[in-house]
C-alpha cells in the first residue's frame, strides 16, 4: 500500500509521523510505504513570523531541517509538487518525477496574492513572509509617528492575526515612548470587527480603551501608492504613512493548474476530509475548501483524523473517526498577555479573560511546536 | 452562462458566513447567484448590509428548518 504526503508543513508531517508510527510493523514487513515531497528541505514554523515583524524573534529560530522532522521509515524527497491526476492515482513532480499511489495527501498549504490588488505588493508591509516580517520590522523601527492602517485580505490565513498585530503595534509604540504620535486605524471586511462573535465583543472595548480606530465593511479593492491611500470596495478610503496588510491567500499552483479547486482550495467532504469524489485523496488544512480556518491548528486537529484514518483503513479496511470542526487559537492580546479560542462545528468559542500565563504557554508553545509537528503531542 | 453556487456555512464559526460569501463573490462572475446556508443568526442582517453597501443584489433570504437561505447575484 503505497501512501503519498505532498505537502511538508504542518499537516502533511503530522500525518506522516502518526502514520509511520502507527503502520510500523507494515512498514517493516514491506506491506505499506510512506513518501513525503514537499518543496523545501526546511519547515518553518510560520506563527513565529508575528514576532519577527516586532523583533521578538529571530528568523532562524522558526526554522528546523523538514528530514530532521521525521521518522527515518518515510522516504523524503524535496521535489515540489508539478501535476495531480487523481484519475490515474499519479503526482508527476515539478523535476519530472512520476510517484503513483493508493492513498494521497494533499497538504500543499496557502500563499498570499499581493499582487492580487493593485498597489499592495508595492505599499504594504506584511508579515506573512520572513522577508516581510524583517522588512516590516525595520520600518516599524524607523518610524516616527504618524497614521497606521491595517488591512485585511480574503481568504487569510490565521484569522486572529489582525487583531494580533494591532494589539502589537499599540504595544511597540507604547513601549518607544511614540504612541500619542501614532493614529492606529484597523480595517475589516465584515460588519463587525472579528469574525468570531464573542472576539469582536473583546476586542472593540480593548480598542477604545488602546485609542484604536476601526472602519468594518471595508474590502480593500487598491493601494495608491503615491499619494499613500488605501480604498475599499465598499467606496470608503484611508490615507495612511504605513500600511500593514494581512494579504488575501490561494492555494498553491499546482493546485490550480491541476483543476483541482478554484483559486486552489480543494473541494473537501468536512467529516471525511476526503476530496470530493476522491475517498482514497485526502485534504487537510489550507489547501480543503472548507469553511474552516486556515491555521495550524486546524491542520493538526485534522491531521490527526486523516492519520487514524489511514491506518485504520490498511489494518481493517475502513475509517474509524471524523473530524468534528475542531480549531484551537492561541489570541496574543499585547505583549505581555493572551488568551484563545476553542471551537468545532457544534460548539462556537467561549472566549476568557486575557492573562499573563496564557501568554507564557503561547511563547512555550513556539518552542513545543516542534515536538507537536513531529506527532508526539 | 451564469452558475447559481451553494455555499454551506452551516454550523462554522470562523471565518465565518459573510466572510465565506465575500470569498465566492470574489471568485464568481457578473450575473452569477450565491445562495449562502447560514446557521448563525446574524446572517440574515450581516448579508444585506454587506450587499447593499457594496451595491451587489440580494434575491432573498429566508429561514427554513433553522436554516438560512440567503441569496445574491452579483452584478458589478
Amino acid at each position: 500500500m503505497k501512501i503519498l504526503v505532498v505537502g511538508g508543513g504542518t499537516g502533511g508531517t503530522i500525518i506522516a509521523n502518526n502514520v509511520a508510527r502507527r503502520l510500523a510493523s507494515e512498514i517493516n514487513a514491506g506491506r505499506a510505504s510512506i513518501t513525503m515531497l514537499s518543496a523545501s528541505d526546511r519547515h518553518m514554523y510560520q506563527p513565529g513570523l508575528l514576532y519577527v515583524a516586532f523583533g521578538q524573534m529571530m528568523p532562524d529560530e522558526l526554522y528546523r531541517d523538514q528530514a530532521s522532522l521525521l521518522e527515518s521509515s518515510i522516504e523524503f524527497h524535496v521535489d515540489p509538487v508539478g501535476n495531480f491526476d487523481p484519475g490515474n492515482n499519479r503526482v508527476t513532480t515539478a523535476s519530472g518525477q512520476v510517484h503513483d499511489y493508493d492513498l494521497l495527501v494533499i497538504a500543499t498549504g496557502s500563499r498570499i496574492m499581493p499582487k492580487n490588488i493593485p498597489g499592495l505588493n508595492e505599499g504594504a508591509e506584511t508579515f506573512y513572509t520572513e522577508e516581510g516580517a524583517i522588512k516590516m520590522f525595520k520600518a516599524l523601527r524607523e518610524f516616527k509617528g504618524g497614521r497606521v492602517a491595517t488591512i485585511v485580505g480574503v481568504p487569510h490565513k490565521c484569522p486572529i492575526a489582525p487583531v494580533e498585530v494591532t494589539f502589537s503595534l499599540h504595544d511597540y509604540f507604547k513601549s518607544r515612548g511614540i504612541r500619542d504620535k501614532v493614529e492606529i486605524k484597523y480595517h475589516y471586511p465584515i460588519n463587525r470587527i472579528h469574525s468570531i462573535e464573542n472576539v469582536a465583543a473583546w476586542a472593540e472595548p480593548e480598542f477604545r480603551r488602546m485609542g484604536v480606530e476601526y472602519e468594518t465593511l471595508f474590502n480593500v479593492e487598491e493601494v495608491d501608492v503615491e499619494n499613500k491611500i488605501v480604498k475599499s470596495l465598499e467606496g470608503t478610503e484611508y490615507q495612511y504613512d504605513l500600511l500593514i496588510s494581512i494579504p488575501e491567500h490561494n492555494g498553491v499552483e499546482a493546485v490550480i493548474n491541476s483543476d483541482l479547486g478554484q483559486d486552489g482550495w480543494i473541494p473537501t467532504d468536512r467529516h471525511k476530509l476526503t476530496m470530493d469524489g476522491h475517498d482514497n485523496v485526502y485534504v487537510v488544512g489550507d489547501t480543503t475548501d472548507l469553511p474552516v480556518s486556515k491555521t495550524g491548528s486546524a491542520a493538526h486537529f485534522q491531521a490527526e483524523v486523516i492519520a487514524e484514518n489511514i491506518a485504520s483503513r490498511i489494518k481493517i479496511g475502513t475509517p474509524v473517526t471524523e473530524y468534528d470542526g475542531k480549531v484551537y487559537c492561541f489570541i496574543e492580546a499585547g505583549h505581555d498577555k493572551a488568551t484563545y479560542a476553542m471551537f468545532n462545528y457544534d460548539f462556537p468559542p467561549d472566549l476568557k479573560e486575557p492573562n499573563k500565563s496564557m501568554h507564557w504557554f503561547k511563547v512555550s508553545y513556539n518552542k513545543m511546536y516542534w515536538t507537536s509537528v513531529r506527532g508526539l503531542l | 452562462m451564469s452558475e447559481h453556487r451553494v455555499i454551506d456555512a452551516k454550523n462554522t464559526y470562523c471565518p465565518g458566513p459573510l466572510m465565506e460569501l465575500i470569498r465566492h463573490v470574489k471568485q464568481a462572475e457578473v450575473g452569477d447567484t450565491l445562495e449562502l446556508l447560514s446557521t448563525d443568526s446574524g446572517t440574515a442582517n450581516d448579508v444585506p448590509e454587506w450587499v447593499a453597501k457594496i451595491g451587489h443584489e440580494l434575491l432573498s433570504s429566508e429561514q427554513i428548518d433553522d436554516v438560512w437561505h440567503v441569496t445574491v447575484k452579483k452584478v458589478k
